[in-house]
């Protein structure tokens, strides 16, 4: 698949993108807008612009790899992969819905679309350990790209696996930090702060950066150093607003796991430039 | 009879050679590898081998990231320590429906002298819950050698293996047949039956000897299938016995004699004694010391059968 990076047209889908976020989670009744709207520079910077991954070859032993390890922020993964086509767009509005593929939390059971269920925080990165490690014994030359929450790393199992990863010199494994200082119920700082974050990484053996995650180009910066750093992996700590682009959703913990009301969503839509008043719709 | 094997030996050597079998079998550890013998595949095969040191939560997604890319996954630790990643295994390998055998010894009270802590006496209980999850404990170092290679071939989703670190008795010589989900007749016999796992099938086969000489004839059944459970074969033995025993080296809470009441609570209600530990924890002392005064022994298990029988009117 060609690689997008001109960083107006990735604006307009990350516009996109948002827009689609609202409407399933408004349409589900439940669900994670916050820390949804703020990886999506971030998880459509990877699928458009960096990955070889190729929608209609979703099991090619070649493509880069994808985790989803903050699980709970699946609308955004969900909405990518129907801009790229991988899932229908109308599945879209099945989200959390009784025989939906489009679970809650991410099934790979359920949606063979995405490489695996998550939706327990802290397992991602170690998943992405085993995978990096078969393409090392397969020979294989693929990347694999773990995206965590930044309360995640508050869980012991990321300190295990970025400890596994630095001693095993994992190079072609990257981890993102979803760093939106929001965790569910308090500022990251104010519930148990992360800091010296680039540093905790450094001294695992990991190159760490820190970017803006809202950001194009400096994504891109950073995913272009992460594949050009050999003998370590790399931690890309990228600095991103919660609930980025629907302004009173910014950086207010009350969003991370709700759906908007109606009025909200209304409002929500039209900060996004769609007109949903009066019972128009939003397909 | 007179032959012990540790059954975490014989699976560290049947390991070894289905590393040749199979080129794509994984195997994980988390800093035990001496004592889970994971060690020499380890050796033989290091491309294939990663000790991820004392970090089972970590080890355990790894496995699930090979997996996820092709390969038969083995992980391996204390039954004990394993279990610490009890949802790491139900969430992602589990619920992802990945193919990992979780062989994990020193399982049980025969860990002796490393006392309540290490002995896991609940490991097949939480296996046991998560949906997909295949538990089996192989009696000896004969199933042992039988089972992996028959659970390696049919890898389609978890498994948990169940071994010991005592040397236990060989119940079993080389004809033996290992089939997932079947029980087998150990010993023929219809006024009581004695359903048993792991190690307590040998005890079983001891205390059949001592109730034979009183003129009860003990059917002992190896259920080393304990999910899925050989329905069959439980409810044939309540019926043609009328009285039940169960034997395990495990808690009486959820492990073998829970699953045989579930099945015969159902099909064919009958009396039914459980041998286990009794909900309580562990101490130090020697296997044999501990199996009498956790009343897992032989004596323990003729004593079960004649309550058993009593209860049944016989």
């Amino acid at each position: 698949m060609t690689k997008l990076r001109d960083v107006d047209k990735l604006k307009e889908v990350a516009l996109g993108l948002r827009r689609d976020i609202i409407e399933m989670i408004t349409r589900a009744g439940s669900g994670h807008p916050g820390g949804s709207l703020s990886a999506v520079e971030l998880v459509s910077a990877l699928y458009l612009g960096e990955m070889n991954y190729d929608p209609k070859n979703i099991k090619d032993p070649d493509r880069d790899r994808f985790i989803l390890s903050k699980g709970h922020c699946c609308p955004v993964l969900y909405a990518t992969l129907a801009h790229l086509g991988a899932i229908p767009r109308k599945s879209l509005w099945t989200l959390r819905k009784l025989g939906s593929p489009l679970q809650g939390h991410p099934s790979n059971v359920k949606m063979p679309e995405i490489e695996v269920g998550t939706g327990s925080l802290g397992q991602g990165l170690s998943i992405g350990i085993g995978m990096a490690l078969a393409a090392r014994i397969d020979k294989k030359d693929y990347r694999v790209y773990a995206l965590l929450g930044d309360g995640e790393c508050q869980e012991g199992e990321t300190w295990e696996s970025a400890m596994t990863a630095g001693h095993h010199k994992i190079d072609n494994l990257c981890a993102l930090i979803d760093y939106n200082h929001v965790q569910q119920t308090h500022p990251t700082a104010e519930t148990k702060d992360l800091e010296p974050l680039a540093d905790k990484w450094r001294a695992f053996n990991w190159h760490a950066l820190e970017i803006d995650g809202n950001d194009y180009a400096s994504i891109f910066a950073a995913l272009d150093e992460a594949r050009a750093t050999k003998g370590k992996p790399t931690c890309i700590i990228a600095n991103t607003q919660k609930g980025k682009g629907v302004s009173f959703m910014e950086g207010d913990p009350g969003f991370h796991g709700k759906a908007p009301d109606d009025a909200q969503y209304v409002k929500a839509m039209a900060e996004l430039g769609v007109d949903v008043s009066g019972g128009k719709t939003y397909e | 009879m007179s032959d012990k094997i540790a059954t975490r030996d014989a699976y560290g050597k049947i390991l070894l050679e289905m590393g040749k079998k199979y080129p794509d079998l994984v195997v994980l550890d988390a800093d035990l590898a001496g004592s889970t013998r994971t060690e020499w595949f380890g050796k033989e095969y290091p491309d294939r081998f990663y000790d991820i040191g004392i970090a089972e939560q970590d080890m355990v997604n790894i496995g699930a990231g090979f997996a996820l890319s092709g390969k038969r996954v083995v992980c391996s630790s204390f039954a004990i320590f394993g279990s610490r990643a009890w949802e790491q295994i139900r969430n992602t390998a589990a619920r992802c429906k990945l193919g990992i055998v979780f062989a994990y010894t020193h399982a049980g009270t025969s860990v002796g002298a490393d006392g309540a802590s290490a002995q896991a006496n609940e490991d097949v209980a939480i296996f046991r819950a998560i949906p997909g999850m295949k538990v089996i404990v192989p009696a000896d170092a004969t199933e042992t050698e039988k089972a992996l290679p028959v659970v390696l071939e049919n890898l389609d989703g978890p498994v948990y293996m169940r071994f010991s670190r005592a040397p236990v008795p060989i119940a079993f010589d080389d004809s033996y047949v290992f089939r997932i989900g079947k029980g087998v007749v150990c010993r023929e016999g219809a006024d009581v039956a004695l359903i048993a796992c792991g190690q307590m099938v040998a005890l079983s086969l001891e205390a059949a000897e001592t109730l034979a000489r009183d003129g009860i004839n003990a059917r002992v059944i190896n259920m080393a299938s304990i999910k899925p459970i050989d329905e069959a074969m439980v409810v044939a033995a309540a019926r043609d016995c009328g009285a039940v025993v169960t034997a395990e080296e495990h808690s009486i809470v959820g492990g073998l004699g829970s699953a045989v009441c579930e099945v015969l609570c159902e099909q064919h209600p009958a009396p039914v004694v459980r041998i286990g530990v009794k909900d309580v924890f562990g101490e130090s002392g020697t296997p044999d010391e501990l199996f009498d005064k956790y009343e897992l022994s032989a004596p323990h298990i003729v004593k079960a059968a004649r309550d058993a029988m009593q209860r049944a009117g016989k």
